[in-house]
């Protein structure tokens, strides 16, 4: 078998971390460096280091286009500023979960999921026929880019996350709010400076070009020492997103799913036109048969993505994803069920092989960081 | 880490070591390092009876749950309760404090491997 996965610039940097690497979304990538359960605590108490390479960069200069192609209203968001959207098909299935960046020159940046990130992009030049071209070019230059490759992405996430940039830059970050960036320089690398992340704790994601990739990056580990800094793998970043409830492409959501069941109605601007609305609304009049709820296993035993959800003998949903929630110390899922089952309190069973284990609805997020005083 | 001299290794990564007439069980150093952070363990009841290679339980990683095989034949007589709070010692002490079975009433398998053969089968996966 020929194994073909992309390494990101910092591949050296992980083996010599020792970690141990998987393949994800066409990448390898750091699944650990010491244990998931190590790298989770240092992000939710100290901060984390994480190389997040894989992600995929999309450049969309036709601002049209861009409001054609994503569920919310890009032309609120002023340069700046980012906001979390959907890529929905006709039918109003989910493509991939984005970022979307206000660039200051009106363009805007896409930062979408690494195994989506070439099926975005072809699927995104699609639509682009009928647009207007590109500003600044002409329909040869494109009016959709794919840029990932030439970009680093580094997350620093953790209560101690922003006091360690902040020593690295002359930016000031209190001004960043969340979901904001700026244009800057960390440890002398030109970064982009985004207050966002994927594991519910407050920190940044620095945008780098390849070539500075392995100096940011070991700037960022050698200054974290005094905080107690830990390069964190994708084990961690999968149980840290999940007790803050955020959804992860191709487990939560994927094209059979509509924003509604996936409880993502707070990314649609319905109220202009995009790709898939007129679906959404349409199963909006219909009434939705599942809805994605939150859950806590009320016993030990631990949910995984794919098993059956039951309610008095019958299947009724099933589990998107499920783990150990080691911050809160129980197990937690979430899942697919009718709307009459996803009210808080409610209990159903998951089928954990054979068994109909205990299970109750709570509200998402199961994590949520303390507000700093 | 325990005494590894004695003990045998199933290519389904369990270790087991006599001890007069009882057999403990546990999975190998190369089994936890693969699985990463173990959670939970589901696992016989004491009394129950296992052949050698039949399914005595499953162990769950953050990473997914695999199935657990008996090593060799015999009867539990004890489980290892601490891992119910203390799943993560099949990761610190997969020898020692991780083990996770112990049987009577041993019927001995000679398909199993010592150590030498176990890393080498172990290397050989790993290629």
């Amino acid at each position: 078998m020929v194994v073909t996965a992309a390494r990101t610039p910092l591949y050296e940097e992980h083996v010599r971390l020792g970690a141990q690497m998987t393949n994800f979304g066409g990448w390898v990538m750091p699944l650990q460096y010491s244990t998931i359960r190590e790298e989770h605590r240092a992000v939710r108490e100290a901060v984390g280091l994480f190389d997040l390479s894989h992600m995929g960069e999309l450049r969309i200069a036709d601002e049209s286009l861009a409001q054609r192609v994503v569920s919310r209203d890009v032309a609120r968001l002023k340069p700046g500023r980012i906001q979390y959207a959907l890529l929905c098909d006709k039918d109003g299935g989910i493509i991939d979960d984005v970022l979307v960046y206000a660039m200051p020159d009106a363009s805007y940046w896409l930062v979408v999921n690494a195994g989506n990130q070439d099926g975005d992009f072809e699927w995104i030049r699609s639509q682009s026929s009928g647009s207007s071209p590109a500003r600044g070019g002409g329909q040869g230059e494109g009016s959709v880019l794919n840029v990932g490759r030439e970009w680093t992405l580094i997350g620093v996430q953790g209560p101690r996350a922003v006091g360690l940039v902040q020593r690295l830059t002359r930016s000031e970050l209190g001004s960043v709010k969340y979901y904001a960036f700026v244009e800057g320089t960390v440890a002398d690398v030109p970064c982009v400076i985004s207050r966002t992340g994927y594991t519910g704790e407050d920190g940044f994601e620095l945008f780098c070009a390849n070539a500075d990739a392995v100096r940011l990056w070991r700037a960022l580990l050698d200054e974290g020492q005094s905080d107690g800094i830990r390069p964190a793998g994708l084990g961690a970043r999968d149980t840290l997103r999940l007790e803050a409830g955020m959804r992860l492409y191709g487990n939560d959501m994927d094209r059979d799913t509509n924003p509604l069941e996936a409880g993502l109605d707070w990314t649609l601007n319905l109220d202009k036109d995009f790709i898939g609305r007129t679906a959404i609304i349409q199963a909006r009049e219909r009434g939705l048969a599942r809805v994605l709820v939150g859950f806590k296993m009320l016993d030990r035993s631990i949910p995984r993505h794919g098993y059956r959800v039951v309610s008095d003998g019958e299947r009724v949903g099933t589990v998107s994803s499920g783990n150990v929630a080691f911050t809160l110390g129980y197990n937690i899922g979430m899942a697919y069920v009718p709307p009459a089952l996803a009210e808080p309190g409610t209990q159903f069973g998951v089928d954990v092989r054979g068994t109909a284990a205990p299970a109750e609805v709570v509200q998402l997020p199961f994590y949520k960081r303390p507000h700093p005083k | 880490m325990a005494e590894l001299s004695g003990m045998r290794f199933a290519e389904t990564h369990e270790w087991v070591k006599k001890d007069g007439e009882t057999a403990t069980v546990g999975i190998s150093e190369y089994a936890q390092s693969q699985l990463g952070d173990v959670i939970y363990l589901e696992l016989p009841a004491v009394g129950q009876q296992l052949d050698a290679g039949a399914r005595l339980g499953v162990i769950e990683s953050v990473k997914a749950a695999s199935d657990l095989y008996s090593p060799v034949g015999g009867e539990v007589t004890e489980v290892n309760q601490e891992l119910k709070d203390h799943p993560e010692y099949v990761n610190q002490d997969p020898y020692g404090k991780g083990w996770i079975i112990k049987l009577r009433a041993v019927k001995d398998n000679p398909k199993l491997l010592d150590q030498k053969a176990y890393d080498a089968f172990v290397e050989g996966q790993s290629h």
